[in-house]
């Protein structure tokens, strides 16, 4: 390979120049111009509807978790598009380049467009939509009025959010990086990367990663220090349970990608000799590190789905979940485990015999946890009253595909089958298999069933199984010839084929891609429709699903102090255990609620940090080191500001309980009048 | 609450109960908020651990990479163990005058701990001196942090330490600030033992860098 030149360092604007702008990709340029249409039309709208200053005081200046949990999931959604786009032009260009055509991506666009699909579907839609969930449910399970550190929590979103949108600019200011997704040195070393490719992804994901650490000590600190009295931890929801567990997961993973992840950085921009081939270095040092994260990252991303499926067929099936003490030892135990496997993602290093066994044995073993953790759904729902509503279609879509997904993941757990498929489309649609089987279909399971808490609707159910029904045979369709392929020696990543009898199969991946799509619009119209029809769909009871867990216990949505008095908790189904013991809704003696009050500066300081990392990727030196002094400067004038809290005075409270009393009313009488008729 | 035999729950007839007499509580009616500061301590300690994993790695790291000198210079030709001494001291010292400003704070005299805190800020700065000293005589001997990835990762684990001290700094004088402002509540006196805790968790991994990569680099 020859490296490129790298270009000019200029005084003032580094490396960043016209030719920056990808005039000569016309797919970016539309892209680009739809964006712009788009960005612009919206920009347009928010102003005639004045609704900036709501915007800003409401939400993006709120420390209240719900919103931030809301805003997490918009997040989420908006890059999972993006994220979908990428993978269809994958799926095209595979489809189309045989026979001696080259397709229509480059080699240049199509190494983006790899490296940006993995990146942007771990980084900014599984994790938001997995923190997003945790921020917004968590508090509400476990009876308590915000997370502990609600600056913290504002701040770790808008880290993330700058992340994002430093990733997004790379589409439209110079590249991204062309490595794959987890970025191995040597290739993505300066002699082999000189261009600002990985200097993106770096930067990008060192902002998110600060975002992703501190939300994870939040909620640690937060699921152990804010349970309501009574609530033990044996007495925990069990999605609170695996979501702290996803926590210490990240606190104790994620500074391992911030380390490694500043070491090629020093790499890149100091000359360092960690990962090069020269000079002592070990790109296998890189692979070991980046994995010791990279493992329990899956896990991160699994756990709270497991969580949410729990408490799906728990709920849906009108039974209390099956073996709550077995679940709960099965995550903690996955929890561990999922630190002593990462060597199975790189058997063919040539570790030896002895090493690669002890991490395949390892690797198996994590699916007896994940088994019993299947056979406690099963048996939850063995006998119950079930209710096939959409979270529970989902939570069976989960099941069926996620178990094959980890038969074929013990499969790669075998050494001397892994040197077979390394690499191999066997190892993509495994690994789709269930992070689109577990982590998606349990993110849809999820949205379906706590949108009418958010929002005090449901959604609409027609439109929601048109998309489940796109999606989970299109999931088959698009990832089933993968495995075949994988299995007949293709390997990943590759843009052009010469054997034509591979063509149909990846003409049938596309056909399930375009299902897929189809699923997404669906999902999309599904979102519209309901929000369209809200006033048939509403929920004002707030406890659409006859629910459980203390979460039901609040209106639709919930008022912002959440609970006017902290629940007194006695059964491990708290809610459910107050409605069958007929809890008396307390009506009189509020008192003044003690809030955190919001603030701008967790915008602020993203903000400064996005303008950070776009400097250090072009170079721009100046610029970099303003940005770092304000950076540190406002952190510090943060800290002089002591007026960070205020009281809800009980008037206040009392108005809002007496409307939801009112609400109740109506809903009761309403009731009665139905059971009559 | 009554459960068929397969665990189906069926919801019980209306009636109110009751334990030894007294209806079942299910709300705290007449509860105190948690106070200001309530989870800070734990929050912290846990932001210290996930610190402590960079360390992990960067000791990791140079456990591997630390003998690739490259046919460069080694531990033996580069570090002074007697400079290397002064500056363990003056971390050390650092961390004992850090423990008299919290006794000072505990015993409510302002003063005496900005005192303390400023003494502890000098030793820091005396600390960050000399390493710098060392860093700058070490690249103008040629062995800088390009020469080998033995270099590299001596030079990244060391700085990265530094670094920590130097933030650790910044906020210490602007907790004197603070502390000038608004004396001694209870929101300072948190800041004040979490910097305690940043200080002396920085002290413990200083420990850990002058036995591995000085006093065992000697030894190889």
């Amino acid at each position: 390979m020859t490296p490129h030149p790298a270009p000019e360092v200029g005084p003032i604007l580094g490396r960043l120049s016209l030719e920056a702008i990808p005039l000569h990709e016309p797919i970016l340029i539309a892209t680009f111009g739809m964006v712009a249409v788009g960005g612009v039309a919206l920009l347009a709208l928010l102003t005639k509807f004045r609704l900036w200053g709501y915007l800003w005081n409401e939400w993006f200046t709120s420390v209240d978790h719900k919103k931030i949990g809301i805003m997490y999931m918009v997040l989420g959604l908006v890059m999972f598009l993006r994220g979908f786009a990428d993978a269809i032009m994958m799926r095209i260009q595979q489809a189309i380049a045989f026979n001696g055509s080259e397709g229509y991506l480059n080699a240049h666009h199509y190494d983006q467009v790899f490296t940006a699909h993995g990146v942007i579907m771990i980084f900014f839609v599984a994790m938001p939509f997995v923190t997003g969930l945790m921020n917004y449910v968590v508090p509400l399970q476990i009876g308590a009025r915000d997370v502990s550190f609600p600056f913290l929590n504002n701040f770790s979103f808008w880290m993330t959010t700058a992340g994002a949108v430093l990733v997004m600019m790379s589409l439209f200011i110079g590249e991204f990086a062309q490595t794959g997704w987890l970025a191995y040195p040597p290739l993505s070393g300066i002699a082999y990367s000189p261009n600002v490719g990985v200097d993106y992804y770096l930067w990008s994901l060192q902002i998110a990663g600060v975002g992703t650490t501190l939300s994870g000590i939040n909620l640690i600190v937060t699921i152990l220090k804010l349970r309501a009295p009574g609530m033990g931890l044996m007495k925990m929801p069990i999605f609170t349970w695996t979501s702290l567990c996803t926590n210490i997961l990240i606190v104790a993973s994620f500074p391992v990608l911030t380390a490694v992840l500043a070491l090629l950085s020093l790499d890149r921009y100091v000359g360092t000799n960690f990962f090069t081939n020269d000079f002592g270095g070990s790109a296998m040092m890189y692979v070991n590190l980046i994995w010791i994260w990279g493992h329990p990252e899956v896990y991160i991303l699994i756990l709270p789905l497991f969580g949410v499926f729990s408490e799906v067929t728990s709920t849906f099936s009108g039974k209390r979940l099956f073996g709550y003490t077995s679940m709960v030892y099965a995550t903690i135990v996955i929890m561990i485990l999922s630190y002593l496997v990462w060597l199975h993602h790189f058997f063919t290093m040539g570790s030896g015999a002895s090493v690669n066994s002890f991490f395949g044995i390892t690797t198996m073993i994590i699916s007896i946890p994940t088994g019993a953790k299947l056979f406690n759904w099963l048996f939850t729902m063995y006998r119950g009253r079930i209710r096939y509503e959409l979270p529970m279609m989902w939570t069976v879509a989960f099941m069926l595909t996620f178990t094959v997904g980890g038969m074929t993941g013990v499969l790669l757990a075998v050494p001397p089958a892994d040197f077979v498929l390394h690499n191999s489309l066997f190892l993509i649609a495994h690994f789709h298999n269930v992070i689109i089987g577990g982590v998606l279909f349990g993110v849809f399971a999820a949205i379906n069933f706590w949108w009418p808490k958010a929002f005090g609707f449901k959604l609409n159910s027609f439109w929601g199984k048109v998309s489940f029904w796109f999606w989970v045979p299109g999931f088959w369709v698009a990832f089933m010839p993968l495995y075949v392929m994988g299995l007949m020696g293709v390997t990943r990543r590759m843009r052009v084929f010469d054997d034509p009898d591979l063509q149909i199969w990846f003409v049938i991946a596309g056909i399930g891609a375009a299902m897929i799509a189809a699923g997404i619009g669906a999902m999309l119209v599904q979102f519209a429709v309901s929000i369209w029809k809200r006033e048939e769909l509403v929920d004002e009871s707030g406890d659409p699903w006859n629910g459980r867990t203390l979460e039901w216990a609040t209106s639709s949505p919930p008022p912002e102090y959440n609970f006017a008095f902290t629940p007194n908790i006695h059964d491990l189904d708290a809610w459910y255990d107050m409605k069958n013991r007929h809890h008396d809704r307390p009506v009189t003696g509020f008192r003044d609620i003690h809030m955190p009050r919001s603030t701008g500066s967790g915008v602020i300081l993203a903000g400064i940090s996005l303008v950070m990392g776009f400097a250090l990727v072009w170079h721009i030196w100046w610029l970099a080191g303003l940005s770092l002094v304000s950076l540190i400067s406002y952190a510090i004038y943060h800290t002089f500001n002591y007026d960070r809290d205020f009281h809800i005075p009980a008037a206040h409270v009392a108005e809002v309980e007496e409307a939801r009393s009112r609400q109740l009313d109506a809903v009761r009488a309403r009731e009665t009048q139905a059971a009559g008729a | 609450m009554s459960t068929t035999d397969w665990g189906i729950d069926v919801p019980d007839a209306p009636h109110t109960e009751t334990v030894e007499g007294q209806p079942i509580r299910f709300y705290e009616v007449d509860e105190h908020s948690h106070p200001e500061g309530y989870s800070t301590m734990l929050g912290f300690w846990i932001y210290l651990m996930s610190d402590c994993l960079i360390f992990a790695i960067l000791f990791a790291t140079y456990g591997v990479l630390g003998g690739n000198y490259a046919a460069g210079p080694g531990p033996r030709d580069l570090f002074e163990l007697p400079l290397i001494a002064v500056n363990t001291a003056m971390l050390l010292f650092s961390s004992i005058t850090y423990g008299f400003a919290m006794l000072s704070m505990q015993a409510n005299r302002l003063r005496a701990t900005q005192g303390w805190l400023a003494v502890t800020g000098l030793f820091g700065l005396a600390f960050l001196g000399i390493e710098l000293y060392e860093f700058q005589h070490l690249i103008h001997i040629g062995a800088g942090p390009q020469r080998s990835a033995f270099l590299s990762s001596f030079f990244t684990l060391v700085g990265t330490h530094g670094l920590h001290v130097t933030f650790g700094l910044i906020w210490l004088v602007t907790l004197i600030v603070q502390l000038n402002k608004r004396g001694l509540v209870p929101a300072n006196q948190r800041r004040v033992a979490c910097l305690s805790m940043f200080w002396h968790f920085l002290d413990v991994v200083w420990i850990g860098v002058f036995t591995v990569v000085y006093l065992m680099g000697m030894l190889r």
